[in-house]
């Protein structure tokens, strides 16, 4: 394979998504040539324009409701269906064939991922598409626009870095692996997780200066809100050979709460102020609010001198004056619906309400259930106190009788925090929580481009991956165990008490494998076997072949069962072979499991189950 | 016959015409002389070398489609379309408010505009022999030879760089906005 002309980022997000390039041959050291890729996408019908976003809306038209020329792409497709503004705007008036979120669903363990499920309310006639589909639509949009202005450069031949969620678990990696690859991209993929991209994007943004800006011993917080879901990642400042080295050394939950439920949020409130007027709006009116409510909240939030600001509601029809509504969003209310709603003054010791579980049965995006960030943010650091402690250089850092750990500095990513008053509140917060043990105040890394971050971030690790800078080191943020059965003898009523194997150790890197584990398990021939499987991101010394008796559930996270099939060939269907299961992490960045026989000669895939019907 | 070809009187009635403006009209005996041999070419217009300065009709694409997104973001068709004299000033506020927003936005985002000239307004300045009229036009007591020296009453505005939408082959630019309807 030749060598690629450019690193791409990719930033595939829940609300957009964005596409940044290298020029690997002229960029040199700290002097790097990247830009934000403009993607041509349709803005209205029969019009289309370049967007630095490309909004991550999918809208299956009626046949009759767009015409074939209307939906002509730079590239001379005409497709069946739109990506990007015009579905965004399109889906405001007609949301049954609007395909929004589509990488929430692509990690909601309770359903099919790879089964026609969107739009969740469209009715019968429309043609609905997998969550996976729709990731490869947006995909595929950003790979055509790509090699229509760089014909001699096709992004399949690219370096091509994806950018996912901390928090995604493996299962959710391999489906945006395969989606990527489903159009083509699996050439020379790696993922990257947000976080960590949009530090590497502050790291290119201080042009070498970063290793004035930290020092060894120094915990990083990187906090990411995006438009659908936040993502909280550590990052340690350590030293190997007398340089400078950064050690990702904890992820988040997957918190599906982001800067769109706050702007909802606020619509809310001044609905109800309405309604109490005596003035109903209407769902079309309401998205004419919130888009008027995130203009109004960014400037309150931003200007401390400003006490209210008027919204407006257009109305539909053409009587634009006659039918406008008006009214105001004051500073009161920001302040009591998003800093005390989503950034609350808590303790660290505050712990956010928990999900009942029987909450995902029901066919919706799985939302947090509490919205105080505030709290989310307390039970990742209180869980994380001990993230550090086999850190060369670290291990005195902790106070003995600190709850959580203490990070040094922060950084914060996604559009919310253009709104500085939302950016001071939680730098509020976390220094409470220091100075409550004694710690000195976390300071601020200055960063910049908050939508574009991720995306220039994922093209400069494709830089850096050339050993052209730092890189973080950090491997998988979890330890994993398989589900088994001890050797118990049956109560009747009870299920058999699970003992879990580890079969991961914490912190794989790319392209290396686990060892075998000592233990078997049967495999019954030709027909699927199923294990549960779990993981932990506190778990940070279990070895392959670590059993635990028993566990406490913040321990231990139950994530999707994972499938073997062992198929019939020579062997006779029902018998039991034994196998032992195998771990490794691909040079894309997924977890690989594979059922290894006896004699070692042969092995079998061990899928994740994403039919989301456990 | 074709309605158009003269008939034999009428040639008779021509012939007699030509042959007595011959005899008045140089010019018109010599051009007929040049087509008698098969040498006539029309004669070129009458100052020689300069083309006739002309003027072009625009078309109207690109203004529909800047019409189109105003309307599109900012409601601007609606706003000029309504009879204002009928609301109070807080209820067209309200409205202006919309119609700005939306507005200041496509030209953001289409139009890339700056000020013509850098100095403040109302600062003295002295345009030099041969300076663009176009974009500056002089007013007031407009007399004798540049330089000129005059106070800059407005900065005047231009657009360095249009950006608009690529519209699909057999697009209709007319619609500036569909009726819509919902079912």
């Amino acid at each position: 394979m030749s060598a690629a002309r450019f690193a791409i980022g990719i930033d595939l997000g829940t609300t957009h998504c964005v596409i940044a390039a290298v020029d690997l041959q002229a960029s040199d050291l700290d002097e790097v040539v990247d830009w934000i890729e403009a993607i041509p996408q349709l803005t209205a019908p029969g019009a289309v324009e370049e967007r630095s976003l490309l909004p991550s809306f999918l809208y299956l038209p009626h046949p009759d409701e767009l015409r074939p020329e209307d939906r002509t792409l730079p590239w001379g497709e005409q497709p069946p269906f739109v990506v990007g503004e015009l579905a965004r705007s399109m889906g405001g008036r007609t949301p049954i064939r609007l395909v929004a979120s589509a990488k929430s669903w692509l990690c909601h363990p309770g359903v099919d991922r790879r089964a026609a499920i969107l739009p969740a309310e469209a009715p019968e006639e429309v043609q609905r598409v997998s969550p996976l589909q729709a990731s490869m639509h947006y995909l595929e949009h950003l790979r055509t626009a790509w090699n229509q202005r760089h014909p001699d450069a096709p992004l399949a031949e690219q370096d091509v870095v994806l950018t996912v969620p901390a928090s995604f678990d493996p299962a959710a990696r391999e489906l945006t692996a395969e989606a990527a690859a489903a159009v083509g991209l699996s050439n020379r993929l790696v993922l990257l997780e947000e976080p960590q991209a949009a530090l590497y994007h502050w790291i290119l943004s201080t042009r070498g200066e970063w290793r004035k800006q930290v020092r060894v011993g120094d915990i990083i917080l990187v906090i990411d809100l995006g438009g659908g879901t936040t993502d909280f990642s550590l990052i340690a400042v350590t030293e190997r050979d007398g340089s400078l080295e950064l050690v990702r050394v904890a992820v988040g939950d997957h918190i599906l709460l982001g800067g769109d439920n706050m702007d909802l949020a606020l619509a809310h409130t001044v609905r109800a102020k309405l309604a109490e007027q005596g003035t109903q709006l209407d769902p079309w009116q309401l998205q004419g609010l919130t888009h008027g409510c995130r203009s109004a909240k960014e400037i309150l939030l931003s200007d401390a001198s400003v006490e209210a600001v008027p919204v407006v509601v257009p109305s539909r029809g053409s009587r634009l004056i006659g039918g406008t509504l008006r009214t105001e969003l004051t500073r009161d209310e920001v302040a009591r619906t998003l800093i005390e709603g989503f950034f609350p003054i808590v303790t660290a010791s505050a712990r956010p309400a928990a999900r009942a579980r029987a909450a995902l049965t029901k066919l919706g995006l799985p939302y947090a259930q509490d919205a105080a960030m505030s709290r989310h943010l307390a039970a990742f650091l209180g869980r994380q106190v001990e993230a550090t402690r086999d850190l060369a250089g670290f291990g005195n850092r902790l106070p003995e009788n600190a709850s959580f750990l203490h990070p040094t500095a922060i950084l914060f990513n996604g559009g919310v925090f253009k709104a500085q008053a939302l950016l001071d509140r939680t730098l509020e917060l976390l220094n409470g929580w220091l100075a409550a043990e004694g710690a000195p105040a976390a300071r601020l890394l200055e960063g910049a481009d908050l939508d574009l971050a991720v995306a220039r971030g994922a093209a400069y690790y494709g830089y850096v991956r050339q050993g052209r800078g730092v890189r973080i080191r950090g491997g998988t943020a979890k330890s994993y165990y398989v589900g088994v059965e001890s050797a118990m003898p049956a109560v009747p009523g009870m299920e058999p008490p699970i003992q879990g194997l580890c079969i991961a150790p914490f912190g794989m890197e790319e392209g290396t494998q686990a060892e075998l584990p000592p233990q078997e398990v049967g495999l019954v021939v030709g027909e699927p076997v199923r294990f549960r499987f779990f993981g932990s991101s506190v778990r940070r010394v279990d070895q392959v072949g670590t059993v635990l008796e028993q566990w406490v559930p913040e321990e231990l996270e139950e994530l999707e069962e994972i499938e073997a099939n062992l198929p019939a060939e020579d062997r006779q269907p029902g018998e039991v072979v034994p196998v032992r299961l195998h771990a490794a992490v691909t040079e894309v960045g997924t977890l690989r499991l594979e059922a290894v026989s006896r004699t070692g000669t042969e092995t079998w895939k061990v899928e994740f189950d994403v039919r989301g019907d456990r | 016959m074709n309605a158009s070809q003269p008939n034999v009187l009428s040639r008779l009635m021509l012939a007699l015409r030509a042959a007595w403006r011959m005899l008045i009209d140089q010019e018109f005996a010599d051009g007929v002389s040049q087509l008698e041999r098969d040498e006539f070419t029309p004669r070129a217009p009458s100052s020689t070398g300069q083309p006739k300065p002309g003027l072009r009709d625009t078309l109207p694409d690109s203004a529909l489609q800047l019409l189109a997104l105003l309307q599109q973001e900012g409601r601007f068709v609606d706003f000029l379309e309504e009879n204002v004299t009928a609301y109070s000033d807080a209820e067209i506020g309200g409205a202006a408010r919309v119609v700005h927003e939306g507005c200041s936005k496509v030209i953001r985002d289409h139009l890339q505009i700056a000020s013509v000239r850098d100095e403040a307004e109302g600062a003295r300045l002295t345009l030099p022999a041969g300076f663009d009229a176009t974009a500056v036009r002089l007013t007031g007591n407009v007399v004798g030879q540049p330089p000129f020296t005059g106070t800059l009453m407005h900065r005047g505005w231009r657009v360095i760089e249009i950006k608009l939408p690529k519209l699909a082959e057999g697009h209709d630019v007319r619609v500036l906005a569909p009726a819509e309807v919902e079912l």
